[in-house]
Formats: structure tokens, C-alpha cells, sequence
């Protein structure tokens, strides 16, 4: 049992699909059950797992692999570091969740939680996989299920939401296909082990390429690689320019799909870079880290809070701080320091649970008043006490009061950033204040002032959504107070990733 | 090995079988009431030939017939492949509404000749062969398009056809005779001796070569030949659309790579071809290849009609197929054939959904899709999703391990804009194709659209080429195998 336990974690939730689809169509009570009894072995395993991973190892562990196609050096391989690790566990726990946060559905329940399922085990393969192929395949089967799930079950204007979104992850992966066959290509003998190629990060070429316009930019063969998968993966992040599709994704998306596209997805763009960018390509990342990871990073703090500040959507407010929260991330692997890439990755998972808060919290409202505009609302605070103090919990976390999560990972970052780009640091720490500055305001506009008169008699939350809160709530918590939780697990791989990076900075 | 006609006759046994079966079926059409007994006989014929078939791997490798047609590994790849759509094609039209108005005798029989004018195609070693299998396969082409009685765009499609046909061979005819007028013979293994040693103008032979290309362009249904395919897939009865889309395309990439490979090129040391005379065909080939790619996704995109549709990918997905032609290496060859096997099994899954709803319906547009995983259909209407996402080359289906293999010969060969022009194609041709599926789950059917459902072959079938899709999407290593074992030529 304990040999396979990755595979287990990543394949529990596909036979849930399998079970799922052979259940009668009309027994919703029963899917949602079973789906839910499918995403349970996940989690414990993740908590098991986070008992038993050895965080003073810099290494890989918990590694399977046999041959898959061996003409081709294709393996099944898979295992976790500390990189990987909390997003294991934050995809694990999100999952779980989100079952429930998705009880509500009730058009073609069947088809919504086999997708779901194959969903969860898309995202769980693309943090485990350790070989090229198998995490493209990973990468790409989550597209599919994604754009169903927002394309059937989403808002007014899914069709649209849903395809933009597919069109443009399509074009980051496929442009990441080309990167991942350049390298295996150059790679001796021909792998995709990633293990391997990272072993061989001197052999590509950083010489510039003599012909327009690489000639001009100085950029060789590892330079165009690593841009063609820094796209891939800023366009998941979403670095701006590339952000265009969140947006209108979240606010189409059922209120559990935007959990999972802001808790999990996001992540994979910043887990990418780290996990293949970082130590595969280390020299063109020292080159190039500064503008498209500290400067996008930066530009993505403020830019997300100003975009924010101006929704009156709800939903697409915190869509919005989800840009602005991603650009911590940027800035902080772009640093190259100890605190700035711990910082990086203990944001990334904070983010996950705050903004899955967040969302969970948009969808109760959501589910009630049957509109999202931050302006209809108003005194809720007296008619969902309870609603109240849980979301006032997401949101004062999200702003980065010191005591919850959010505040230890950005004051990293900016400590780490400090040491490396002091003007971005203060654009990226002004941010901060952007971010207090809508979200008080949004706390303002619908929690405070005078009850609004057609909201008087609304529901307080139930029980189920304070089961899909509370745990993020309790999480959001500890790490305030006791961030080790996590960075005990992170600190010696990723010291190790920027050991890998740092001898090419200049 | 050169065997005299008799002494031939001992490894043509598919062919055989295959002829006994089309004379059997004129004659069993007199005869029986029940037309059922056609589509079985036809069906077990193919089954036979195609035991045949594998039965000849093996088999010592060389010339048959006077050096007219060759056998090797190659070549019974390229037997396989039309009977294996044969068989399909048969089961497709076994539960079709549009065939049964049909004179099933000729159609079977003429579908059965059709099949055997592709095994020519691919083992033709003389140049006069070449041209009297694809003019079989032509002709037969022709009757099959229009075999609907009284349907004016059946008719118009094979007329349509039928021009285009008559003017593309007639150019690669006349393309053939500049090669005889320059290297003196028609026999590819003669040809490539002139070429390796004797100093020809290169002008004249680029000139005959793009003569022939036309010939070729028009089976494979490549720019600027391409014009007929929408009109004669959207005309055509949907199984023989169908038919057209793989066997013939996949017999005018054989003959293509008969010609341009073992005849006018010398394989290195390193499994890379190299071109006998410094003719630039290969920039001339890039160049199509990109351009039939890109203009079949364009056109792709505003379709009404889903066959017109997928006549459309089907001249940008023979622009992927090119790509594997340009890089000149065997590698590239292995990814043509494979693509070849799984364009085979995605594409006719699609038409048979095609067929299904347009059984139920009638309907063949993309209007007549509306709702479809809510009428009924969500069987069908999955496995359509698949397939579509399959020609879209989205991982874990077959597809994608197609594309992955045509791109990673273009890459190795260092053919990076070529690949990024494909990718580029690629995300363009998920927008139509993801318009099909969202017309099926994401709007919802209108009140007077009929209920779709299909019979238990259609399932059957349905069910075979969807899991083949997934599991050559997961596990594609035999396939793999089997394609490169089919890449040995007989040189001499």
C-alpha cells in the first residue's frame, strides 16, 4: 500500500469516475456520495503522507516508476519534494471539499461528478508526475473536464467562458509540447525523464541563435525553450498579459469549479516554473527571471488590485485579487532568495485556501440572493451573522492581516525581494494596501450600513457550507500562526532548486 | 525476388479473394431476395482478404508481375489500412437510411473494387501501374459519389469529381512522361538508377515532379488540389464519405511515398532519405504542407454542415500528414503511417455519428446537433465529443499521439517553424471542432427536435472505435511497433 501511494492518490478519484458513470442517472443523492467517498481516500492519504515525508531530505520521494513505453524512453514515474508536496495536499484537500461545496448542482449530477472525479485526477497527476510525457498527458486531461464543467454548469455566458479558456490553455500547452520535444531531442539518450534532462541542464545551448530576432536579443537555444513553457505556463498563472480568460472563466464557473480554477490551476503555472524552468533551464532563467518573473510579477500585483478595486462582480473582484495575489508568487521565486522562494510556494498554498474561501463564501451569497453585485447587498451582517464572521476570516486573510496565513507568505516574499529589486518590492508591497483598500471597501458595501430591506429575511449559511469553510478557515489560522506547518516541508527543496539557479545569476 | 506472372499468382491470393467476392456479389445480387446477404457476403470477403493479408507477412520481399507491383511489408501495410475502412464502411451502410435506397449489389461490389484498385496503388512499382490503380480507384470514387438516385448533390458532387479527376491525372500523366522522356523507363527501381548516376536537368524533372504531385494532391487532397473534396463529401452518402476521407487518402499518401522515397531517393545510413538529384521538392512540399493545413482550418471554421466540415479538417489533417514527408527521414515515414492508423479510426467514428443522427433526423448540419447528449443521444454524443477531441489531437486520445509523432519528427529534423505552424493550426481547429460539442452538451434542444437513437451495431461499432481511441491514446507502443515494422521497403 505504502509503495503506490502516489498512484493511488492520483487514480482513486478516476475509478470514482468509473463507479459514477455506472449508477442510475436519477439517483443524485447516491453520485454525490459516492463522489465524495472517492475523494476522501485522497485526502487521508495526503495527510498520511504529509506524516510520513521526510522534509530534511532535498530530494525526491515516495518515487514509482516502470517502463510505460520503453521504445521511446517513456516511463510512469512519479513522486513528490517539498515542492510538490503542499500542492498535493492542497489539491487533495480542495477536492474533497468542493464535493460538497458542490451539493447543489442538480442539472445532469451524473455527468457533472465523472468529470469532476476525472478533473481530480488530472490535477493530482501533474504535481506527482516526474516524466515529461506523463505530465503533459496530466496537463492536458484536466482541459477537458474544465471546459465541460464550466461550459454545461456555468453562468449566462459560459459557451464563451469555457472556450476562451480552452483556446488559450490549448496554445500555452501546445507551445510547452514543442519545448518538452526540443529538449527530449537533446537529451542523451532521448528522455523524458525529467530527472535526467534536470542532470543535463549544461548541455543546452545558451549561445545565441544566429538568425532574426534571437540574434538581436541575445537568446539561445535554452532561452526559446524556456520562454515557449514560461508562456504555457504564465498564461495558467495568469501573468499578465496572458490573464484575459480568468476573469470571465471564474465568473461563468459553478462556485466549486472556481475554487478549483483558483486554488489549484493557478498554482500549476508557478509549480511549473519552479518544477521545470528552474533547474532544467537554469541559465536562461537567470537571465530572464527579472523581466518575466519580477517585473510581470510586480506589474501583476498592481495591476490585478486596480482591475479589482474597479468590479462591482463579486466574483470577478476576487478574480481579479487572484491576478494581483499570483504576482507575489512571481515576484517571489524571481528573487532567488531563501526567504523569497519559501515565501513563493507558502503563498501559493495560502492563496489556495484563501481564495477558495473566498469563493465558497461569493458562491453562499451567490446561491441566496441570486446576484453578485458588491453594490446590491448591503448590512448583511445583521441578517448572517455567522456568514459574516467567516467571510470577514477569508477576506482579512486574503488582505494580509498579520495572524492569518496571507501575512507570513507575502512578508517573505517582499523580504526575500528586498535583497534583489528594492523599486519592485515597494510597487509589489504597495499592493497591499490596494488590496486592503477594495476589500474593506467590499466589506463596507455589503456587510456594513443599512440592511438592505429585500435581503432582511435571506438564510444563515447551513451546515454543509460551513463544512466546505470552517477547515479552510482553521487552516488559514495555523499557518498565521505557526507557517512552520508548511515550510518544514518546503525549505530544503527549494534551497536546493535555487542552489541550482543561483551560480548563472551575474 | 522478380517473379513471372505465374509464378505471382502464389502471394496475390488478397486480391483474389477479393475479386472471387466482387463477382460473387454481382452474381448473389440476381439471385437473393434479401439484400442483407450482400453486405455479409461483402463483409466476410474482406474478412477473408484481410486474413489473406496478414497471412503474406512474412513472405519473402520483391518484384511480382514483370516488376509491376511490389511486395513488401509496405505494401500489405497499405492492404490493411483500405480493408480495414472497407469493413467499416460496410458495417456503417448496413444500418445507413440513405443507402437503402441504393442498388446494393453494385454498391458493394463497387466499394470491394474501390478497395482493390488501393492495394495497386500502394504496391505499384512501374509508373503505368501507378496510374491505372489510381484511375480505378478514381473511376470507382466517381460511381460511389454519386450513387444516390435522385439527390441532385449526389450527382453534382460526382460530376464535380469526376472533372477535377479527369484534369489532375491527366497532368500527372502527362508529368510521367517527362520522367520517360528523361530517364527513359517507368519502373521505379530503373528510374532511380538513371537518376543516381546519369546527369539529368534538374528543371525539367522539378517540372515533371509537380506535374505529378497534382495526381498525387488530388488523392491526398492536398492545396491547390483540394477544391472538390467539400462538394463531394457533402454530396457523397456518408459512409462513402466516410470511405473517401481514410482509404482513399491513405492510398495517395502510400503511392506518394512509393514514388518519392524508394524511386527518386537513396535511404542514408541514418534512416534519413536522401534526395537522388538536388531537386528542392522537399522546401516545395514544406511549403504545401503548411498551406493546406492553414487553409483547411480556415475554411473549417465557418461550416454549417458537419460533413462539409470534416472535409475541411480532413485537407488540414492531410496537411499534417505532409509534415512527415518533408523531414525526409524514417521517422517522419512511421509518423505518417501511424497517423494514418489513427486518422482511420477517429475520423470514421465521427461519420458514424454522422450516420446515426442523420438516420434519426435526417439532418446533417450542425443545427441538427443542438442539445444532442439531451435528446437521448448522450451515448453517441460522448463518443462524437471523443473523437472530435481526438482529431484536435488533445491527449489521452489517439490523435494526439499522432500529431506527437509528427512533431517530434519535424523537431528532431529541426523543422521549427513548420511545427509551430502546426501548433498554431492545431489550436485553431479545437475552435470548430469544440463548436460541434458545444452545440451538442451546451445548448439546449429545441422542443421539436426528434429523439436520436441508434441500433445495436451502430453501438456496437460506436463502442469499439471510441475505446480504440482512448486506449491507443494511453498505450500506442504495438502501434508503434506494427508501423515501423510496415516501414520496410523491398530495394533492391
Amino acid at each position: 500500500m505504502t509503495d503506490h501511494v502516489l498512484t493511488y492518490m492520483t487514480f482513486f478519484p478516476l475509478a470514482g469516475m468509473g463507479v459514477v458513470l455506472l449508477l442510475p442517472r436519477e439517483r443524485h443523492d447516491l453520485i454525490r456520495w459516492v463522489s465524495a467517498l472517492f475523494t476522501l481516500p485522497p485526502l487521508l492519504l495526503a495527510v498520511w503522507l504529509y506524516g510520513h515525508f521526510d522534509p530534511t531530505k532535498p530530494g525526491l520521494q515516495f518515487i514509482e516508476k516502470f517502463r510505460w513505453i520503453p521504445d521511446y524512453n517513456i516511463a510512469y514515474f512519479v513522486g513528490v519534494d517539498g515542492l510538490s508536496i503542499s500542492m498535493v495536499l492542497l489539491t487533495a484537500l480542495l477536492c474533497f471539499l468542493c464535493i460538497f461545496a458542490s451539493w447543489g448542482i442538480d442539472k445532469a449530477v451524473k455527468g457533472y461528478f465523472a468529470l469532476f472525479l476525472l478533473l481530480d485526477t488530472g490535477m493530482m497527476g501533474v504535481f506527482v508526475a516526474l516524466d515529461f510525457f506523463l505530465f503533459y498527458i496530466f496537463w492536458e486531461l484536466m482541459l477537458l473536464p474544465m471546459y465541460f464543467l464550466i461550459g454545461i454548469w456555468g453562468g449566462p455566458r459560459r459557451e464563451y467562458a469555457a472556450i476562451k479558456f480552452f483556446l488559450y490553455t490549448l496554445l500555452g500547452s501546445v507551445l510547452m509540447l514543442l519545448a518538452i520535444l526540443a529538449l527530449y531531442f537533446s537529451s542523451e539518450p532521448y528522455t523524458f525523464d525529467m530527472t535526467v534532462l534536470i542532470a543535463q541542464n549544461t548541455k543546452y545551448g545558451t549561445a545565441a541563435l544566429p538568425f532574426w530576432p534571437f540574434d538581436r536579443l541575445g537568446w539561445g537555444f535554452q532561452h526559446v525553450v524556456w520562454m515557449a513553457l514560461f508562456i504555457g505556463f504564465a498564461i495558467k498563472i495568469p501573468a499578465f498579459p496572458f490573464h484575459t480568460w480568468l476573469p470571465d472563466a471564474h465568473v461563468e464557473a459553478p462556485t466549486a469549479i472556481s475554487v478549483i480554477l483558483a486554488g489549484v490551476l493557478l498554482k500549476m503555472g508557478t509549480y511549473g516554473i519552479m518544477r521545470i524552468n528552474f533547474p532544467m533551464l537554469p541559465a536562461a532563467t537567470a537571465e530572464l527571471a527579472y523581466y518575466f518573473l519580477a517585473v510581470l510579477g510586480a506589474w501583476n500585483i498592481i495591476y490585478g488590485a486596480l482591475c479589482a478595486m474597479a468590479q462591482t462582480d463579486f466574483k470577478k473582484l476576487v478574480a481579479y485579487s487572484s491576478v494581483s495575489h499570483m504576482g507575489y508568487v512571481m515576484l517571489g521565486m524571481a528573487s532567488f532568495t531563501s526567504q523569497g522562494i519559501n515565501g513563493a510556494v507558502l503563498q501559493m498554498f495560502n492563496h489556495g485556501t484563501i481564495t477558495g474561501m473566498l469563493f465558497l463564501m461569493v458562491g453562499v451569497i451567490y446561491d441566496r440572493a441570486h446576484h453578485r453585485e458588491v453594490d446590491g447587498f448591503g448590512g448583511l451582517a445583521a441578517v448572517m451573522p455567522v456568514y459574516t464572521g467567516v467571510s470577514a476570516l477569508a477576506l482579512f486573510a486574503s488582505m494580509g492581516l498579520p495572524g492569518l496565513s496571507g501575512f507570513i507568505s507575502e512578508v517573505l516574499v517582499l523580504l526575500g525581494a528586498w535583497q534583489k529589486y528594492p523599486i519592485l518590492t515597494v510597487l509589489g508591497a504597495s499592493g497591499v494596501v490596494l488590496t486592503a483598500g477594495y476589500f474593506l471597501w467590499t466589506i463596507q458595501r455589503v456587510f456594513l450600513g443599512p440592511v438592505n430591506e429585500k435581503y432582511k429575511t435571506l438564510p444563515e449559511i447551513n451546515g454543509r457550507e460551513l463544512f466546505t469553510l470552517v477547515p479552510l478557515g482553521i487552516i488559514v489560522i495555523i499557518l498565521g500562526v505557526y507557517p512552520n506547518a508548511i515550510l518544514d516541508l518546503l525549505r530544503s527543496s527549494l534551497d536546493e532548486l535555487n542552489r541550482t539557479v543561483i551560480p548563472y545569476l551575474s | 525476388m522478380d517473379l513471372s506472372n505465374l509464378e505471382s499468382l502464389q502471394f496475390f491470393y488478397p486480391e483474389f479473394v477479393l475479386v472471387g467476392t466482387i463477382v460473387f456479389l454481382i452474381v448473389l445480387d440476381l439471385i437473393v431476395a434479401d439484400k442483407r446477404w450482400l453486405a455479409a457476403s461483402a463483409f466476410l470477403g474482406c474478412l477473408l482478404s484481410l486474413w489473406a493479408t496478414f497471412d503474406l507477412y512474412g513472405s519473402p520481399e520483391g518484384w511480382l508481375f514483370h516488376r509491376m507491383i511490389v511486395l513488401d511489408n509496405f505494401s500489405l501495410f497499405f492492404k490493411v489500412i483500405p480493408l480495414v475502412a472497407t469493413l467499416l464502411v460496410i458495417w456503417i451502410s448496413f444500418g445507413c437510411r440513405e443507402i437503402r435506397e441504393i442498388h446494393l449489389g453494385e454498391y458493394y461490389a463497387i466499394l470491394l473494387t474501390s478497395s482493390l484498385g488501393m492495394f495497386f496503388m500502394a504496391s505499384s512499382s512501374n509508373l503505368l501501374m501507378a496510374y491505372l490503380s489510381l484511375e480505378l480507384v478514381s473511376l470507382t470514387s466517381y460511381i460511389l459519389t454519386g450513387s444516390l438516385p435522385r439527390n441532385r448533390r449526389s450527382s453534382e458532387a460526382a460530376l464535380k469529381y469526376l472533372i477535377y479527376g479527369g484534369v489532375a491525372s491527366g497532368t500527372m500523366i502527362y508529368g510521367m512522361s517527362w520522367v520517360f522522356g528523361i530517364t527513359g523507363s517507368l519502373d521505379y527501381a530503373r528510374i532511380s538508377e538513371v537518376l543516381a548516376h546519369a546527369q539529368v536537368n534538374r528543371l525539367s524533372l522539378f517540372i515533371a515532379f509537380v506535374l505529378i504531385l497534382a495526381g498525387f494532391g488530388y488523392k491526398v487532397v492536398f492545396v491547390p488540389f483540394h477544391m472538390w473534396s467539400p462538394d463531394v463529401y457533402q454530396g457523397a452518402p456518408t459512409p462513402i464519405t466516410a470511405f473517401l476521407s481514410v482509404g482513399s487518402n491513405a492510398a495517395g499518401v502510400a503511392i506518394m511515398i512509393r514514388f518519392f522515397f524508394p524511386a527518386v531517393s537513396r535511404l542514408g545510413d541514418q534512416g534519413n532519405w536522401l534526395f537522388l538529384t538536388g531537386v528542392e521538392w522537399p522546401h516545395f512540399l514544406l511549403f504545401l504542407s503548411m498551406v493546406t493545413m492553414t487553409v483547411g482550418n480556415l475554411c473549417a471554421l465557418n461550416q454549417q454542415n458537419v460533413k462539409r466540415l470534416l472535409a475541411y479538417s480532413g485537407i488540414a489533417h492531410a496537411g499534417y500528414i505532409l509534415m512527415g514527408l518533408v523531414v525526409l527521414n524514417n521517422e517522419g515515414l512511421k509518423a505518417m503511417l501511424l497517423y494514418i492508423v489513427v486518422y482511420l479510426i477517429m475520423n470514421v467514428g465521427a461519420f458514424l455519428v454522422v450516420v446515426i443522427v442523420a438516420n434519426a433526423t435526417g439532418r446533417e448540419d450542425i443545427e441538427g446537433y443542438r442539445g444532442l447528449a439531451w435528446r437521448g443521444a448522450a451515448i453517441p454524443a460522448v463518443c462524437m465529443a471523443i473523437f472530435l477531441f481526438s482529431l484536435t489531437g488533445l491527449p489521452p486520445l489517439a490523435g494526439f499521439v499522432g500529431k506527437f509523432f509528427l512533431f517530434a519528427a519535424a523537431i528532431r529534423e529541426e523543422f521549427y517553424f513548420l511545427a509551430v505552424v502546426a501548433i498554431i493550426n492545431s489550436v485553431i481547429s479545437l475552435y470548430y471542432y469544440a463548436g460541434i460539442v458545444k452545440t451538442m452538451f451546451m445548448d439546449q434542444p429545441n422542443p421539436a427536435d426528434q429523439k436520436v437513437d441508434m441500433s445495436a451495431n451502430e453501438s456496437a461499432l460506436l463502442g469499439v472505435l471510441s475505446s480504440l481511441t482512448v486506449v491507443f491514446g494511453v498505450y500506442w507502443g504495438p502501434l508503434v511497433r506494427y508501423t515501423s515494422e510496415s516501414l520496410r521497403f523491398f530495394l533492391k
